[in-house]
């Protein structure tokens, strides 16, 4: 192993090289590109080899690409955010239906309209049912890490692996990442063994249609799988710490939560934010803990309840949006904990890159102390901002666009820090 | 944790600054932590990059919003953006200018400040000395190595070779080299003034 | 011993015609050891020219790649009526992703098979018009650009048939389809600039781009041969008629895929690099109201009162062919 300060998307596609794909899809969009870049740099260097780097012209192509890469028994990997997420929906779900290991990086990023390059989860949110399997890295080491176990996971399981890691403040921030060496990834992901495979020599049809005489039989096994990788996740973290001897994956991740009343739930990189204010309004006496989920499919129900049932109240902490009813974290952990008498909060924050900070969080964590939370919550929202937007459209038909009066009503941007 | 902002535009190379900052203190064995305003990346626009240095991992992810330390790359923004908001009272600066503080017109920011923390260093003209082009950011974390004492030359140096290899590397390492001696000079006399007083 | 009829199938299993040729030039499908890659038992309909097209061209591959290769299908008809689980026609190794991402589909088993230094397996996707033409268009040009070794043949029948005769860009102008209906004065299809796929193929510098019938077996087979023997991307354009979406009758496949061709309708040709290179001249040429008048789909255009307007301009398109290609000219015939 060595140390390293670089970049998050390095670190990730340093990691991902190490674990020999054979087929490369890139297209680009911020702020996932400076992953395939690297790793376009490194099959043209020779460092990466055998392996194809196929620039296409779509996210829907990228995915299809690693569809027809994988069926054909190659590994294969691509990494996508936001709108190209979206784009490429369709072979997402594909993808995960054919039973193919393809591992995807999603760089985290808003959706629009209005167009937003920054981070929140909306877009690994909305791809939470279509099969794959979404590991969520609170740092880039862990980003690293988890891409490695995502190639042995999916392969184990025939399933495709999302690793959703924040775009801008992980892919584009620089801090130490152990880099493993490939002896040890070697030792930990075996060459990939496909179930099903394109073969002149034992040809198979593979995405056959199935009518209703199968189809919720085939669907059922996809949701058996699923309930497999519950076991198999903690199974291959403490393999991999044996190997790699540190801690990363596992299902969810309690920091501080013995004894805690008050518990938060969160994913990514705001976990760490959130700890460090969990240490600073523990030694002030608040009995506080944060609980991590890194593996939102499957969602791990009897871990989630396992540590969050002894709390008072737990607080979910969010960067998206269920437009229309408020959390989707948040119903997954109402789930977990149905029949106890747990008040659970939601909180969205983050939204569109918009900064979490310590401060706000204090206050926040404060009023969830005080049983002073409303049931949803959104931080730091500008009141002022929304009550303008609306009586102006009570005042005048043609209101016109809401984003251009929004930002009309903030005023200059560029002056701000955060 | 010690955090720093450095304040520029679009294509000073203000985000490669706080990563060679990052990679710097790195070097010297301590944690970091840069990361850019990820605004809009356009030539010319005002951008922000942070940095944190800690002797232990760093976790905290919010921007930085109370710097210990502002490097300014581009002293047009002075008077634009809110660059010394939340600068703590005995924190540093440096100021990519051959003008003093008064004569930029922010002279009011020395008041009460610490005045051996508070340094310009003309870092563009330097780094097209020495590198041909005009772009600061290496310059700048040699003058800040040697305000600051928070990194050393050598680290610099070396964060300098992971971005940029050959003559563009030995250029920019000149350039932190001559602005490290331009701020250490210039530190020693403001010290005798201050001695002399 | 009772009378055993014999019969003079231009085209089908062993045809007497084929067994008059020396073995070398005789077609794929006269061989013993055809491989009936899409074999018998499939549910297409009656008289389906996809189907013929998809066993001529896929043997043709199997027998040139030395049964080294793969296939990717779009949705749509040859998918469905191919593939209901859990049986299957194909007898090669096969796999039908989206409808609209065949041609990148292909591309990544064809890197796959280029990172894994099987250089011996040839990669086909293949798909209808709508697959092709509409839906799938995006990935097709991308796979193009790149030059991507794969070939992609499109059966071309016109419209949208797996869903119910609905037009797609490459329906030709006054047919009549389930959604041509509400568009325009006339019934059928707008007059249009088109969407000539294997033009735009062309337009690509592709190395290699033909048109074929199900009508002409030698020609379609050594065309599939050709293309498997190139490197990089290729395109057929197979012209499949549809008995169920054209009104036609099922035993009218071959005679209207013959028909396109010899009004001057569906040009046959090859192209290489964007430069045409051979083009099968007309035999026999026909006015193309002897085409139209075999399908239901133009029955509009004879009525009480024929539409002669509307004949003369499907008619002019075909002499713009004629002139376009030279497909009277002597001396043309690849």
């Amino acid at each position: 192993m060595s140390l390293k300060q670089c970049e998050g998307s390095r670190a990730v596609a340093e990691a991902v090289a190490l674990c020999r794909p054979e087929v490369i899809c890139a297209y680009p969009i911020s702020p996932q590109t400076h992953i395939v870049e690297a790793l376009g740099e490194m099959v043209k260097s020779g460092e990466l080899q055998p392996c194809e780097f196929i620039n296409v012209e779509s996210e829907f192509a990228a995915m299809s690409v690693a569809i027809g890469a994988s069926a054909a028994g190659a590994r294969a990997y691509t990494a996508t955010a936001s709108q190209g997420l979206l784009f490429m929906v369709e072979a997402v779900y594909n993808a995960a239906g054919l039973g193919l290991p393809i591992v995807m990086t999603v760089a985290n990023r808003a959706i629009g309209a209005p167009i937003n390059i920054w981070n929140d989860h909306s877009d690994s949110m909305s791809q939470r049912d279509c099969g794959w399997i979404q590991l969520f890295a609170e740092t880039n080491q862990e980003a690293l890490d988890l891409h490695i176990q995502a190639f042995r996971l999916g392969e184990e399981l025939s399933l495709p692996v999302m690793v959703c890691m924040d775009g801008f403040i992980l892919t584009h921030a620089y801090e130490r990442v152990d880099m493993p060496t490939q002896e040890q990834v070697d030792a930990f992901l075996p060459p990939f063994v496909p179930r099903q495979v394109l073969d002149p020599d034992e040809p198979v049809s593979i995405g056959a249609m199935v009518g209703p005489e199968a189809f919720t039989e085939v669907r059922y096994l996809a949701h058996a799988k699923q309930m497999q990788a519950l076991e198999l996740i903690p199974q291959q973290a403490a393999e991999f710490r044996k190997i790699f001897a540190r801690d990363s994956g596992g299902l969810v991740r309690p920091y501080r939560c013995e004894d805690a009343e008050t518990i938060v739930v969160a994913l990514g990189s705001v976990l760490g934010t959130i700890k460090d204010v969990v240490d600073e309004m523990r030694a002030e006496g608040h009995r506080i803990g944060v609980l991590g989920v890194v593996s939102f499919r499957p969602f791990p129900l009897a871990a989630v309840r396992d540590a969050l049932q002894a709390a008072r109240r737990v607080v979910v902490l969010e960067k998206s949006l269920a437009v229309g009813i408020g959390g989707i974290v948040s119903t997954d952990v109402r789930m977990a904990l149905s029949g106890l008498p747990l008040p659970t909060r939601t909180v969205i924050a983050g939204l569109g890159g918009r900064a979490i900070t310590k401060a706000s969080l204090h206050k926040l964590l404060r009023q969830a102390q005080q049983d002073e939370l409303e049931q949803l919550t959104f931080l730091d929202l500008d009141g002022k901002l929304i009550e303008r937007h609306l009586l102006r459209e009570k005042q005048m038909r043609r209101s016109g666009p809401l984003a251009e009066n929004i930002l009309r009503d903030v005023g200059v941007v560029a002056a701000r820090i955060a | 944790m010690f955090q720093v902002r450095i304040h520029g535009r679009g294509g000073q190379g203000v985000v490669s600054g706080a990563e060679m900052l990052s990679i710097a203190a790195f070097l010297q064995g301590n944690y970091a932590q840069a990361f850019p305003s990820f605004g809009s990346e356009r030539t010319g626009a005002p951008v922000v990059a942070f940095c944190r240095i800690a002797d232990r991992e760093i976790r905290l992810r919010e921007p930085v919003m109370q710097p210990d330390a502002l490097i300014i790359q581009d002293p047009t923004l002075l008077h634009q953006v809110d660059v010394f908001g939340g600068l703590q009272q005995d924190g540093y600066v440096l100021i990519n200018t051959s003008r003093s503080f008064e004569a930029l017109g922010i002279g009011e920011i020395a008041t009460g400040r610490r005045a051996e923390r508070l340094c310009t260093v003309p870092a563009s003209e330097l780094a097209l000395q020495h590198v041909g082009r005009p772009l600061p950011n290496a310059a700048l974390l040699g003058g800040f190595a040697a305000l600051s004492g928070m990194i050393d030359l050598a680290s610099v140096a070396a964060a300098v070779r992971e971005k940029f290899s050959g003559k563009v590397a030995d250029g920019n390492i000149a350039a932190a080299t001559a602005a490290y001696d331009f701020v250490q000079r210039k530190m020693q006399e403001a010290a005798h003034v201050a001695q002399a007083m | 011993m009772p009378f055993q009829p014999v019969k003079f199938y231009q085209t089908g299993t062993f045809t007497v015609g084929n067994r008059l040729l020396e073995p070398e030039v005789r077609s794929v499908q006269a061989n013993m050891q055809r491989t009936n890659s899409l074999n018998s038992g499939h549910r297409a309909c009656q008289g389906c020219g996809e189907a013929l097209g998809a066993r001529y061209a896929i043997d043709a591959a199997m027998n040139a790649s030395n049964r080294q290769l793969i296939a990717a299908n779009a949705t749509g008809c040859l998918e469905v009526f191919s593939t209901p689980y859990p049986e299957t026609s194909w007898q090669i190794p096969w796999l039908h992703s989206l409808f609209g991402n065949t041609a990148a589909v292909a591309t990544g088993i064809a890197a796959a098979m280029r990172a894994k230094g099987r250089r011996d397996v040839r990669v086909i996707a293949q798909g209808g018009d709508g697959g092709t033409t509409d839906i799938g268009f995006g990935c097709l040009s991308g796979m193009f650009e790149r030059n991507d070794d794969v070939l992609y043949i499109c059966y071309d029948n016109e419209a949208y048939m797996n869903t119910g005769v609905q037009r797609s860009s490459a329906t030709p102008p006054a047919a009549r389809t389930a959604t041509t209906m509400p568009v325009g004065p006339e019934p059928g299809n707008v007059f249009g600039q088109g969407k000539n796929l294997p033009q735009i193929a062309m337009a690509h510098n592709i190395p290699y781009v033909a048109t074929a019938t199900v009508a002409d077996l030698h020609d379609l087979e050594y065309k599939v041969k050709k293309a498997i023997g190139i490197r990089g991307a290729k395109y057929i354009h197979i012209y499949v008629p549809c008995p169920l979406g054209w009104g036609a009758a099922s035993h009218d496949t071959i005679k209207l895929a013959r028909l396109v061709k010899e009004s001057g309708l569906f040009p046959v040709y090859e192209a290489e690099h964007g430069v045409v290179t051979s083009v099968s001249r007309i035999r026999k040429r026909v006015p193309v109201e002897d085409y139209l008048r075999l399908q239901r789909r133009f029955a509009h255009l004879f009525g009480k009162v024929p539409a002669v307007a509307t004949i003369a301009r499907i008619q002019a398109m075909a002499d713009q062919n004629i002139r376009k290609f030279g497909l009277l000219e002597e001396g043309t015939h690849s």
